[in-house]
């Protein structure tokens, strides 16, 4: 099959959706540069505690940033894969960058219900309103991210997502990228700067 | 699949028009989902007028009380709210869905269930902020829901639950429409439609979904905020907690402002397609329009914070702010400019949509000159809250916005529906939204400039405010008799059974090409475009008028096929903000585990969902 058949030509040469997911994308630049804000508003300005310093385990989040990090490069690979129609490369890398987005929710969901036996809730300060609110949402869009890679892996099993199909994961792996630069700038702004 | 059905269709010898309610719902068509646009929108702009006349009837004569303080709040939030979100957006996004596609050349959106998806969200949202009053717990804290008005503690009714829940289901619906028309607009042209050869409607409304796309997401987390503190007890903005009420009001007018573009931009694109048709000439300043219109969209992203001027945030704030909305008054000025060198020298013909475009231009421009007057810091601090305010944003949303959006539904009226509205009724309408327009609001600038204050139920006698207030209160009531000959026009053209030609004014756009109202497919084959006005170049080339288009067979044309999973997916985000609002009965995770259910369900048979894309 030709790509022109998959994709009737549009005015720009991008397909419609690849150009949907690059719209979405840059408007949630917006959602998480508000909520970032807000985070940085409220820095030192929690009445009570518990404060950031005495909470962060920065070693934990540290291993959590680098498996998200890595789980980008693994979804390049894994659509590289899709593209040559590499089944075994496709689904290896896909699989690992599954595994990955685990780890970083395990890590999140343990660092809150941490967090929450130290006595620091939503209710508690505006640091835990405003942590929990801007990395809780980042999780959201982790899950869903996972919840979209996981679907993609069972079409694929199936077989159902051949190369001239890749752009259906194209748009997954994009969305994955954007999740895991939003995180890059979290990790530095709220546990690096904080001393 | 969609083949097969085409075949049938095309044995029958046209696509046969599918009806009943069902079809509604399951439509995917971009010119069935704008008529649902318009015509909840326009009952929704019918509820936002009458809460208006009972604010005016409640102020027609001093210490009144025909309705109580708490349902004056009520009023004039739901109004703000209603007005804003219900009406003058949806009804843009009416003229976006039915005519975008046809004035680039393509047969639908890029993603019409999406699109589909958008309008059920947007009625769903509509429903929800006006079940409230079922309630008795509309909205009351202003539409501008300032902290900490808005908060528990001031406000401990479920009122601004609604208003917070509300405006974040209509986010979502006009989040998912920007996305849609951005791509759309970008993407489905027809050849030759250069970007440089938009029509300006398409332009406007280009820069109005990337405002949306890019001040939408703040107004959502400042909701999302608000809704944590008033559910489960956050602190965001309670200052017994630390909050700063004033994160609210920055979180609010980085959209608030860029709203207000939202609203007035898809007007002006309005009036640059009905000042040429009826001046028998080009757009004036074609490139400088469009240049314009993004200059305004940049600087309407920098001036926020003359909304705030009175929250005292320093001379250098107040300084760059004010500079910064001067400004706008230079593109502004130079669309003005371009619509009167439109007309001027043409052969003007004076058929109610150029009543109304010119009643916009007069009308607009006075609400723009006061809104200069505004941005002088020291002036607002004199003109804030009070009815001056009131008199400014009318004129440019009601003067502006109505009068543009008016004039564009009597221009694509026979487009639309295949019925020519009548002339008389239209002028009557227009002469009579005129006076009552004037009468209103006019008389508002002077009661505001002596110190009448907005937002309060009620004034003394004796302060001088008691004839202009009873004057405000009659242009009112023509103000709102006046749509009721507009709802006479649309009965009685319905009822003639005149047809609409494909072309009745002689237009310069591509939807003039094809017969009154299009056919589910538009166009049978896809134009190729060779220029700015690419029906009247065609009509030059042919040396006269073209010949009436013949309503032909679709068979062989691929349309995207009927679904019902964008409304259940709609459904699912209603439920989930009425599982929201029930978080802490007993069932309360429940409900919201079964909401999400609902709405992944729905999203995955969507995806999953056989379907031509057209």
């Amino acid at each position: 099959m030709d790509a022109h058949a998959l994709h009737p030509a549009t005015s720009t040469g991008i397909p419609n959706r690849k150009l949907a997911i690059w719209t979405f994308i840059g408007s949630e630049c917006l959602f998480f540069a508000s909520l970032i804000s807000v985070y940085l508003v409220y820095k030192g300005k929690s009445l009570v505690g518990p404060y950031p310093h005495e909470m962060f385990e920065i070693p934990l989040v540290t291993a959590g940033t680098a498996l998200l990090l890595f789980s980008s490069l693994f979804v390049v690979l894994a659509l590289n894969g899709c593209e040559q129609g590499n089944r075994k490369k496709f689904l290896g890398w896909l699989a690992m960058t599954i595994l990955c987005g685990f780890f970083f929710i395990g890590m999140q969901v343990y660092e809150f219900t941490h967090f929450y036996h130290e006595g620091l809730t939503m209710q508690k300060n505006l640091f835990g309103a405003s942590f929990f609110t801007l990395t809780g949402f980042h999780g959201t869009h982790v899950t869903i991210g996972v919840i979209w890679l996981i679907t993609i892996f069972i079409e694929g099993l199936k077989g159902h997502v051949p190369p001239a199909k890749a752009l259906n994961f194209e748009m997954a792996a994009l969305y994955w990228h954007f999740v895991d630069v939003v995180w890059i700038v979290i990790f530095p702004v709220v546990y690096l700067m904080n001393s | 699949m969609a083949t097969s059905v085409l075949d049938h269709a095309g044995a029958a010898g046209i696509h046969p028009e599918k009806t009943g309610l069902w079809s509604w719902i399951t439509t995917v068509d971009h010119k069935k989902i704008g008529i649902l646009y318009g015509a909840s929108a326009f009952i929704f702009f019918l509820i936002g007028g009458l809460e208006a006349l009972l604010i005016r009837w409640q102020l027609m004569k001093p210490d009144n009380n025909f309705v109580s303080p708490e349902f004056y709040n009520q009023l004039f939030t739901m109004h703000g709210t209603t007005m804003i979100f219900l009406a003058v957006m949806p009804l843009s996004a009416m003229f976006f869905n039915f005519f975008i596609p046809l004035l680039i050349g393509a047969r639908d959106v890029a993603f019409p269930r999406l699109n589909a998806f958008s309008y059920w969200v947007f009625l769903f949202g509509g429903l929800f902020l006006n079940s409230s009053f079922l309630f008795n717990a509309a909205p009351n804290g202003g539409w501008f829901g300032y902290a900490n008005l808005s908060s528990k503690q001031y406000s401990p009714g479920l009122n601004m639950d609604f208003w917070s829940m509300g405006l974040q289901i209509l986010g979502i619906a006009s989040l998912a429409a920007g996305v849609n028309f951005f791509v759309t607009i970008l993407n489905m042209r027809a050849p030759g439609m250069k970007l440089i050869r938009m029509p300006m409607f398409v332009w406007m409304s280009f820069i109005t979904q990337l405002l949306v796309l890019l001040s939408f997401p703040v107004i959502t987390v400042a909701l999302i905020l608000l809704m944590f503190d008033r559910l489960f007890g956050t602190n965001f903005f309670v200052p017994l907690g630390g909050g700063d009420t004033m994160l609210w009001q920055h979180l609010f007018w980085v959209f608030g402002h860029p709203e207000v573009y939202i609203l007035i931009l898809p007007a002006f694109g309005i009036i640059s397609e009905v000042l040429p048709v009826f001046s028998r000439k080009p757009l004036f300043g074609y490139t400088a329009m469009v240049f314009s219109g993004c200059f305004i969209a940049f600087l309407g992203f920098g001036v926020w914070s003359h909304h705030m001027f009175s929250t005292g945030m320093g001379p250098i704030a107040d300084s760059v702010f004010s500079l910064a909305t001067m400004l706008i008054a230079i593109p502004t000025g130079v669309k003005v400019f371009n619509w009167l060198g439109t007309t001027w020298g043409g052969s003007i013909q004076m058929k109610t949509p150029m009543y109304f475009a010119l009643g916009f231009i007069a009308m607009f421009i006075m609400g723009g000159l006061s809104g200069v007057m505004h941005s002088a810091a020291p002036a607002d601090l004199q003109q804030t809250d009070t009815y001056f305010v009131v008199a400014h944003f009318h004129y440019v949303l009601f003067g502006g916005s109505i009068f543009a959006l008016t004039s564009g539904a009597y221009y694509w009226w026979p487009k639309m529906f295949g019925h020519m509205l009548d002339e008389g009724l239209g002028k009557v309408h227009f002469w009579l939204m005129l006076i009552g327009f004037n009468l209103t609001f006019f008389p508002m600038h002077i009661v505001g400039l002596e110190g009448m204050p907005r937002r309060v139920y009620t004034y003394p006698a004796g302060l001088g405010f008691e004839s202009l207030n009873r004057l405000e209160t009659i242009g009112a009531l023509i103000l709102g008799f006046s749509f009721l000959v507009f709802i006479a026009n649309v009965i009685k053209s319905t009822l003639s059974k005149v047809h609409a030609p494909a072309d009745p004014w002689n237009g310069a756009t591509l939807e003039w090409s094809i017969p009154s109202p299009p056919q589910e497919f538009n166009f049978p084959t896809i134009p190729t475009v060779h220029g700015r006005d690419a029906y009247w170049e065609e009509k030059r080339n042919h040396g006269g008028k073209l010949p009436e288009p013949a309503r032909v067979s679709g068979a062989g044309i691929h349309l995207p096929s009927p679904s019902y999973w964008p409304f259940l997916a709609a459904v699912g985000v209603l439920l989930l903000f009425i599982a929201l609002m029930h978080h802490d009965n007993k069932f309360g995770p429940v409900y919201i585990f079964a909401a999400v259910s609902v709405l992944f369900f729905s999203i995955f048979n969507w995806v999953f969902e056989p379907f031509h894309e057209g």
